[in-house]
C-alpha cells in the first residue's frame, strides 16, 4: 500500500533509493555538567553520520553509556542538536519552526519507549494515546472516523478484538500488550521511521520475539522504517536489516547485519560478539580479560575512545580519533588498525 | 465476549499481569489512580467501606453536611433570636439551653454548621488549585519559570501563617464567612505548592509525559490532562488537610473576635461564650458544645486524610494475617 | 568441615501471600537438595516464583507473604520458624544473599570499608587488623583494587558496586551464596566477565550458590543443575548441559527457541504466545496448557507430577509412563 507522502514537496515521485529516509551528517550533541567551580562537557554523541532508508529496520546497537539513546532524542526532537544536522527526505530539521511544521515532523517520525510500566499514563484508557495522536495529527477525521481508525491500528499490531482491548486500562494489559499500544500509537500518525527505544529489554524472553516479530510486519505490510535501538546483539540480528555499532557517542562500525556479523573488523565489535551468551556455542576464553566498563566520555582527547581496552593499539590510536572508512560493501569500520588493511582479530 | 484464542498474542482473553505481579524494572503499578470509569469509582466504594477510619470519618463528614443543609429541619428555633430566658439548663425545650442573651444553644450550633463547612470545603478546593496551577506549573516548567513561583511560594510559606492572618483579618474589620475563605486560603495554599511540586518534579521524567511531548502535546496540555490526574491521592490528601486546618484558623480567628460577631458560626459562639465568661459562670455547654463540634468535624476530615494515604499507597496498610495457615517467624 | 551431605535440603516448599484478589501461592510445592560446592541455576520468567523462592530459602520472607507447607532444612538444622536471633549467627557467617541491584543494596552513605566492617563487627571480628586484611582480601578477589575500601557506592561503576556486593557476600567465607539476578543491571560484556569470575570464585572457595536469572544462556556454561520454573511449580530439573542440549518440557523448548542466536543461521522464530496464568485463580490442570503447543485433553484436567526421563525431571504428561513420582 503506497504512503501517500511518498511526494516529495514540489510534487515529484522519490523515486526508491535514490534519496535516504533519514540522513543525520556529524550529528553532536554535548551536555554541560558540573558547577560554577569546575566546568566540563560530557560527550554524549559526537560525529554521528547514519542513513535509514525507506521499508528498512536498522538497529544501532551498544552499551549504556554509548549514546544510543541520545541520538534517538536526538531524532525525535526531544534535545537540540549541538552541532551537525539531520535531514528527513533531505529537508534540514533546523528548518523545522513553526508549530505546524513540528508537528508535522512528530507525526512522521514518532518514538516507542522503553518501560512498558511507565509509557503509558496508568489514569486513562489506552485508547487515549491513540485518539489524542490522531486528534493532533489529523484533525481531517471525525470523531467515528478516528473511533475506527484507532481499532485499526490496534488490529494491525494484534490487539484483538481491537475495540475491548481498546477500552481497557494499562494495569490491566500485559507488558508486552502495552508495547503494542506503543507501536499501535505510532502507526495511528502514519509515520515514515519509528524510533523504537529498546522496546523489548524490559519485557519477559518469551514475548520479546512477538515483538520483534511484529516490527518486521510493520516493515513489510505498512511501509514503516524503524530505528531499532538496543543492547542486545541477538535481537539486532534476528530483526535488522543493517547494524550500526556505537562506542562512546561514536559510530565504531556499521554496514548490512550479516555481512557485519560474519566478519566484524572493529576490536570493539568482536569484544561485543564474543560476550554475548549463546549456549549453542562453547564458552569461548577471551573477554574475561576486560572488565566490561563503558567510559563516561567527559573533556575527551583525540584518539580512538577503545583505545584504552584494545589489546591491538597502535601509536596513532592514542593521538588521532579513526574516521569511519570504508572496508567492505557498504560496511565501513572506525579503527587505524582495520583501515590498514590488517586482519583484526582481537577477541574471540 | 472474546473467545479463547491460543496463539493470539495480544488476544484479550489474557488476564492482565498487573495486579499481582512484581516484574523486574517494572514496580508495581499505582492502582488507585483512576478518575474515569465507574470501575475506579466501585473500587474507591469498596476500598472505604473496608477501612475503618474511612468509614467512620466519611459518616462524619456526611453528617456534619446533612446538618449544614437541612438546618431548619433539625433545630426548630431561630438562631439569633434572643427571645427566651437567659442561661436556661438544657431541657426538652431547649435541648442544649439558652445563651446569655436568650438565644437556643442547640439551633445556634446547628445552624452554625453551615458557615464553618462552608468555610471548609471553600478553603480545601480554593487553596488547592491554587496551589496545583502553580506548584506543578513551577516543576513542569522548570528554569525562570519555576525560579520565580518558586520564590512566591517560598515567601508565604516562612511567613507564620496564623499571626498574618490576624493581621489582615484586623485590617478588614470584621470578616464575614466569603473574606474567611479567601484570607485563609491565601495563607494556606504556600504548603501544598511546595508539596506538588516535588510531587511532579517526580514525575517529570516519565516516559508517559516524554510520549506526549513526542506526539506533539502542548505543555499546558500536559500539565493540566497528563500530569495532574495522576497526582490525584495527593491532590484529595491536600484538599482534606487545607480543609482541617481551615476549620481549626477560621474558628480560631472568630474566637478572638476577628470575625463577623453577627453571623452564627461555631467560632463566633466561643466569642461570644468567653466574653460572657461561660466556665466561670456555670454556662458549661455554652462552650464546650461548640468546641466538641470543631473537634468532630476536624476529626473527620483528618481521619478520612489517613484512610485515603491508605487506600492510595498499599505499603502503609495494616498488614493481614494468615489466619488458619502456618506463619513464618523470622519478621 | 561439614559431613558430606547435602548443604541444602528444600522439602515440598510452599508460599502463599494474601492479595486482594484472593490467596496467591507463589511457589508450589519446590524440592531440591543442594551438595556442597555445587553450582544451581533457577530460570524463568517474570512472575514465575524465584525470586520468592530464593527469599524463602533466606528466611526473608516479610508479610503478607509466609511459608505455608515444607521445610528448609541447611547444615541439618530447619530454618523455617526460627527467631531472628537465631538466624543471625547463621547469616552472613554461613549463608549470605547477593541482591539484585547493588545500589539498592548498598548504603549509598557508607563507604565499602566501612559496610565490610560493620558485616565483620555484627558477627564477632573485632581486631581491626583482621578486618582490614580481610576487606582488602576479598576485593582483591573480586578484581577491585583495595583503595575502593574509602570509596562509596555512587562513586563506582555498576559492574564494580556488584562485585563489592559479591565480596561482601563472602567476607565471612559462608557455605552457601544466593544471588537473585546479580548481573541484569550490567552490560553483556561486563555480564560476560562478572559470570566468570563468580565460577571462579566458587571453585575456588567451594561455596554452594543458588544463582536466580530469567536469562538461561547466562547460566548455560556455569551452573551444574539448571531448574525451570513457571507459575510457582518447577517445570524442569536436571543437569545443565543435559537440559540444554534434551529440553523436555514444552515451556523450556519454547524458551530457549525464544533466544535468536548471532550464530547460524537466521531462522524466524515464535516465542510462547500468551501470557502466564494469575496466580490467584490458576488454570485447572497443567498451568502450562493455555500456551503449550503439545496440549492434549487431559493436560487441561489433571496437573501434571514430576516424572524422571533419564536423569531429569520434567512436569509433563508427554513423559508421564516414563514413572511417576518427584524428587
Amino acid at each position: 500500500m503506497a504512503n501517500p507522502r511518498d511526494v516529495t514537496a514540489d510534487g515529484q515521485r522519490d523515486p526508491a533509493g535514490a534519496s535516504p529516509l533519514l540522513r543525520t551528517e556529524g550529528l553532536t550533541r554535548h551536555f554541560r555538567i558540573g558547577n560554577a567551580l569546575s566546568r566540563h562537557t560530557l560527550h554524549a554523541v559526537d560525529d554521528v553520520s547514519i542513513t535509514i532508508g525507506e521499508r528498512q529496520i536498522v538497529a544501532l546497537a551498544g552499551e549504556s553509556g554509548s549514546g544510543k539513546s541520545t541520538v534517538a532524542r536526538l531524532l525525535a526532537k526531544l534535545y537540540r542538536p549541538t552541532g551537525g544536522e539531520i535531514y528527513l527526505q533531505g529537508k534540514p530539521l533546523s528548518a523545522i519552526r513553526s508549530r505546524r511544521d513540528v508537528l508535522r515532523y512528530r507525526g512522521d517520525v514518532p518514538m516507542v519507549f522503553q518501560d512498558p510500566f511507565a509509557s503509558i499514563n496508568p489514569v486513562f484508557r489506552v485508547s487515549h494515546g491513540v485518539l489524542r495522536g490522531l486528534k493532533l495529527h489529523r484533525p481531517e477525521l471525525s470523531a467515528n472516523e478516528r473511533r475506527a481508525e484507532a481499532e485499526r491500528v490496534f488490529e494491525a499490531v494484534g490487539l484483538t478484538p481491537a475495540a475491548e482491548v481498546l477500552q481497557r486500562f494499562p494495569h490491566e494489559l500485559s507488558g508486552g500488550q502495552r508495547q503494542r499500544v506503543g507501536f499501535a500509537q505510532a502507526l495511528a500518525l502514519r509515520p515514515k521511521l519509528i524510533l523504537a527505544d529498546e522496546p523489548v529489554s524490559m519485557l519477559d524472553v518469551s514475548i520479546r520475539i512477538g515483538l520483534l516479530n511484529l516490527m518486521a510486519q510493520l516493515r513489510d505490510e505498512q511501509g514503516v522504517s524503524i530505528l531499532y535501538i538496543t543492547h542486545d546483539i541477538a535481537s539486532a540480528r534476528y530483526v535488522a536489516d543493517r547494524l550500526i555499532i556505537m562506542y562512546a557517542g561514536r559510530i565504531a562500525e556499521q554496514g548490512p547485519t550479516e555481512e557485519l556479523l560474519a566478519s566484524p573488523r572493529h576490536p570493539y565489535t568482536q569484544l561485543l560478539l564474543s560476550a554475548v551468551p549463546d549456549p549453542r556455542a562453547p564458552l569461548t576464553v577471551g573477554a574475561e580479560t576486560d572488565r566490561g566498563e563503558p567510559p563516561r566520555v567527559i573533556d575527551p582527547t583525540p584518539g580512538c575512545r577503545f583505545r584504552w581496552r584494545c589489546p591491538l593499539a597502535i601509536d596513532e590510536c592514542y593521538q588521532v580519533t579513526p574516521e569511519l572508512s570504508e572496508l567492505g560493501p557498504d560496511h565501513q569500520a572506525a579503527c587505524h588498525v582495520a583501515a590498514r588493511g590488517a586482519e583484526v582479530r582481537a577477541f574471540g | 465476549m472474546a473467545t479463547l484464542a491460543p496463539g493470539g498474542p495480544g488476544s484479550a482473553s489474557e488476564s492482565g499481569q498487573g495486579t499481582i505481579a512484581l516484574t523486574p524494572g517494572g514496580g508495581l503499578m499505582p492502582q488507585g489512580g483512576g478518575i474515569t470509569g465507574a470501575r475506579s469509582l466501585r473500587r474507591m466504594t469498596r476500598a472505604i467501606r473496608s477501612n475503618g477510619k474511612a468509614t467512620v470519618g466519611l459518616a462524619l463528614l456526611v453528617l456534619f453536611c446533612l446538618v449544614a443543609l437541612f438546618p431548619g429541619v433539625i433545630a426548630r428555633d431561630n438562631p439569633s433570636a434572643e427571645i427566651y430566658g437567659r442561661t436556661l439548663s438544657p431541657s426538652a425545650r431547649h435541648l442544649l439551653g439558652t445563651t446569655a442573651f436568650g438565644q437556643d444553644i442547640f439551633a445556634q450550633v446547628i445552624y452554625g454548621t453551615r458557615p464553618v463547612l462552608l468555610i471548609a470545603l471553600g478553603v480545601g478546593l480554593g487553596a488547592t488549585i491554587v496551589a496545583t496551577l502553580i506548584g506543578v506549573a513551577a516543576a513542569y516548567l522548570g528554569g525562570v519559570w519555576d525560579g520565580v513561583l518558586g520564590l512566591i511560594t517560598d515567601v508565604l510559606l516562612v511567613i507564620p501563617a496564623f499571626p498574618l492572618l490576624i493581621v489582615i483579618a484586623s485590617y478588614l474589620h470584621g470578616a464575614t464567612t466569603g473574606v474567611l475563605i479567601a484570607v485563609v486560603t491565601l495563607v494556606s495554599w504556600s504548603y501544598t505548592a511546595r508539596q506538588l511540586r516535588s510531587q511532579a518534579l517526580s514525575l517529570r521524567g516519565r516516559d508517559f509525559l516524554e510520549a506526549a511531548r513526542v506526539r506533539g502535546e502542548r505543555s499546558l496540555y500536559i500539565i493540566v490532562v497528563e500530569i495532574i490526574p495522576t497526582m490525584t491521592s495527593l491532590l484529595v490528601a491536600s484538599f482534606l488537610t487545607n480543609a482541617l486546618y481551615a476549620v481549626l484558623f477560621s474558628s480560631s480567628l472568630q474566637f478572638i473576635g476577628l470575625g463577623d460577631p453577627n453571623t452564627v458560626s461555631w467560632g463566633t459562639m466561643l466569642y461570644w461564650a468567653e466574653n460572657e465568661e461561660a466556665f466561670q459562670t456555670g454556662q458549661v455547654l455554652w462552650i464546650i458544645v461548640p468546641g466538641l463540634c470543631i473537634v468532630a468535624l476536624g476529626a473527620a476530615f483528618a481521619l478520612l486524610n489517613y484512610a485515603f494515604d491508605e487506600i492510595g499507597n498499599p505499603a502503609l496498610r495494616p498488614v493481614r494475617s494468615m489466619r488458619g495457615k502456618r506463619v513464618n517467624r523470622t519478621r | 568441615m561439614q559431613p558430606a551431605g547435602p548443604v541444602l535440603t528444600v522439602h515440598d516448599l510452599c508460599v502463599e501471600y494474601a492479595t486482594e484478589g484472593g490467596t496467591v501461592r507463589a511457589v508450589d510445592k519446590v524440592s531440591f537438595d543442594l551438595a556442597p560446592g555445587e553450582f544451581l541455576g533457577i530460570v524463568g520468567e517474570s512472575g514465575c516464583g524465584k525470586s520468592t523462592l530464593l527469599f524463602a530459602v533466606a528466611q526473608l520472607l516479610a508479610p503478607p507473604a509466609a511459608i505455608t507447607a515444607g521445610s528448609v532444612i541447611f547444615r541439618g538444622q530447619s530454618m523455617v520458624g526460627l527467631t531472628d536471633r537465631q538466624l543471625a549467627s547463621v547469616r552472613w557467617k554461613d549463608l549470605s544473599v547477593v541482591m539484585q541491584s547493588a545500589m539498592n543494596a548498598l548504603n549509598p552513605v557508607k563507604s565499602i570499608g566501612a559496610q565490610f566492617k560493620d558485616a565483620m563487627r555484627a558477627h564477632g571480628v573485632t581486631s581491626k587488623q583482621q578486618i582490614a586484611e580481610r576487606s582488602a582480601e576479598v576485593l582483591r578477589m573480586v578484581g577491585i583494587d583495595p583503595v575502593h575500601l574509602k570509596s562509596y557506592p555512587h562513586q563506582l561503576s555498576g559492574g564494580m558496586r556488584q562485585r563489592s556486593m559479591i565480596a561482601m557476600a563472602l567476607l565471612l567465607t559462608p557455605e552457601l551464596v544466593i544471588m537473585d539476578e546479580p548481573t541484569s543491571a550490567l552490560d553483556v560484556v561486563a555480564q560476560r566477565s562478572l559470570m566468570v569470575q563468580i565460577k571462579e570464585l566458587q571453585e575456588q572457595l567451594g561455596f554452594a550458590m543458588i544463582f536466580v536469572t530469567h536469562d538461561m544462556s547466562l547460566v548455560s556454561h556455569f551452573s551444574d543443575r539448571l531448574m525451570v520454573m513457571y507459575a510457582g511449580l518447577v517445570d524442569e530439573f536436571g543437569p545443565t548441559r543435559q537440559v540444554f542440549d534434551s529440553p523436555q518440557h514444552p515451556y523450556t523448548i519454547g524458551l530457549m527457541e525464544a533466544f535468536p542466536s548471532i550464530r547460524g543461521p537466521r531462522v524466524p522464530l515464535t516465542g510462547i504466545p500468551g501470557s502466564p496464568p494469575n496466580l490467584a485463580s490458576p488454570p485447572p490442570g497443567c498451568r502450562f496448557a493455555p500456551r503449550c503447543p503439545k496440549v492434549f485433553a487431559r493436560c487441561r484436567e489433571e496437573s501434571p507430577e514430576l516424572y524422571h526421563v533419564n536423569g531429569t525431571l520434567v512436569r509433563c504428561f508427554l513423559h508421564a509412563d516414563g514413572g511417576a513420582g518427584h524428587g
